[in-house]
């Protein structure tokens, strides 16, 4: 049966980030990858740091990077909402990749606190969604 | 200064706008889950009777805005008299901006923690501080100075001439059933929580939390720029009109000093033909 799209908004705290029709949701819970179609059961979960792919309905993929926060899926509606979300189109890889670069330095030192593994779990995030995005648009 | 706070509460008003869709779907978030998990969480739990509160006072920055901070001050005041003077509660007193740090300093009042320079324009990091602070002392135990409520003192922006100070308790959280459902003729789904409804509670409630706080800002420092708007319209207003009246009191001294040498050059001519005449 032919269902209709999912409505999806991606929510930051202090923005919408992203939203329209959509036939594919994929994020990361801290139980692993969930898959979300249209007609999905209620489903409310905690996310981890992770990309965010979208599958809109023009057959259009959209790539997103979230901080953690939560996904919940209701009557069609998406909501995925992390405090800090940004498109893959608006990371800046360059400074990704520096600040990554010296936190994984602190990291491989063994002195990284949980908010600094945190941030650098974001950044590793953000840094494949901003490259999958640069894959797409080079090919 | 009006035209400045004027472009600025465009900003500020956006601001506030565009935090709203995250709003709303975390509000109804929370209270689906707190509709159909009948979870405790140590954020929920309500000590009674309280024993200690915390404060969050929210002024401005800078002053040259009416009363705005004055009244937020005020308001306060009058909780801080309830929670020590009529429930015996100690209160400890957190700050944001320089204006309530400069009245608190002045009377040498303790202050537990300020925050200060985003006054006009609050980013989502620092409610985040900000909530990361409160919430750590509400759930410290009571024994090592934890607190059992914490009050936020903001302003709210009613409209462009309403502002309002208001304190409202942000912890424990008081979470309202959700009275959209009712509406849409729709129930609230039966979730599937993943992994449990416990864990996604501990990742929404801060977050909730932090939007709260973010929230007071965001009004508090809209309501601080209207207030600024106004009060420098009437003082523009005021030298306009002092303007118009020192120059009518200008031109009419001048007016006296020009009546005067006339009639003395008149006067002088007149007594010279008459001496003239007379010989």
């Amino acid at each position: 049966m032919e269902r209709p799209p999912l409505k999806v908004q991606v929510v930051a705290a202090d923005r919408e980030v992203w939203a329209g029709d959509v036939v594919n949701v994929i994020a990361r819970t801290t139980e692993g990858d969930i898959g979300i179609l249209p007609g999905h059961e209620p489903l409310m979960a905690a996310l981890v740091p992770c990309v965010v792919d979208i599958v809109t309905d023009d057959g259009r993929s959209e790539t997103l990077a979230v901080d953690g926060g939560f996904i919940s899926v209701a009557q069609g509606h998406v909501y995925i909402l992390s405090q800090e979300a940004v498109m893959g189109e608006e990371v800046t890889l360059e400074l990704a990749y520096k600040a990554s670069h010296e936190l994984a330095a602190i990291r491989d030192a063994g002195d990284i606190s949980d908010e600094q593994l945190h941030h650098l779990n974001i950044l590793h995030a953000q840094i494949r969604a901003g490259e999958k995005v640069q894959n797409r648009q080079s090919a | 200064m009006e035209l400045i706070a004027a472009s600025r509460i465009i900003k500020a008003q956006q601001a506030a706008r565009s935090a709203l869709p995250y709003t709303r779907a975390l509000t109804h978030a929370v209270s689906a889950l707190a509709t159909y998990a009948d979870v405790a969480h140590p954020l929920l739990e309500d000590h009674q009777p309280p024993r200690r509160s915390a404060m969050l006072l929210i002024t401005g920055d800078r002053g040259l805005a009416g009363a705005y901070s004055a009244n937020v001050i005020k308001a306060a005041e009058q909780l801080h008299a309830k929670l020590v003077g009529e429930e015996g509660q100690e209160c400890i007193q957190y700050l944001t901006g320089t204006k309530g740090v400069a009245y608190f300093d002045f009377r040498d009042r303790h202050v537990e923690q300020s925050w200060t320079g985003f006054s006009d324009a609050p980013t989502y990091a620092d409610a985040r501080a900000i909530s990361d602070v409160l919430i750590e002392r509400f759930l410290r135990p009571y024994e090592e100075g934890g607190v059992d409520q914490i009050h936020v003192v903001g302003t709210r922006f009613v409209s462009m001439l309403t502002q309002q100070a208001v304190a409202v308790r942000l912890l424990p959280l008081v979470v309202e059933d959700s009275d959209e459902a009712p509406v849409n003729g729709e129930v609230i789904p039966f979730y599937t929580f993943e992994p449990d409804a416990g864990a996604v509670l501990d990742q929404l409630l801060p977050m909730y939390v932090a939007n709260r706080v973010f929230t007071a800002l965001l009004q508090s420092s809209a309501s601080e720029l209207a207030s600024r708007q106004r009060a420098m319209k009437s003082a523009t207003d005021n030298a306009q009109d002092l303007i118009e009246r020192l120059t009518r009191e200008a031109n009419q001294a001048r007016q006296a000093e020009i009546t005067q040498e006339i009639s003395e050059i008149v006067g002088g001519a007149a007594a010279l033909s008459e001496s003239a005449g007379n010989e």
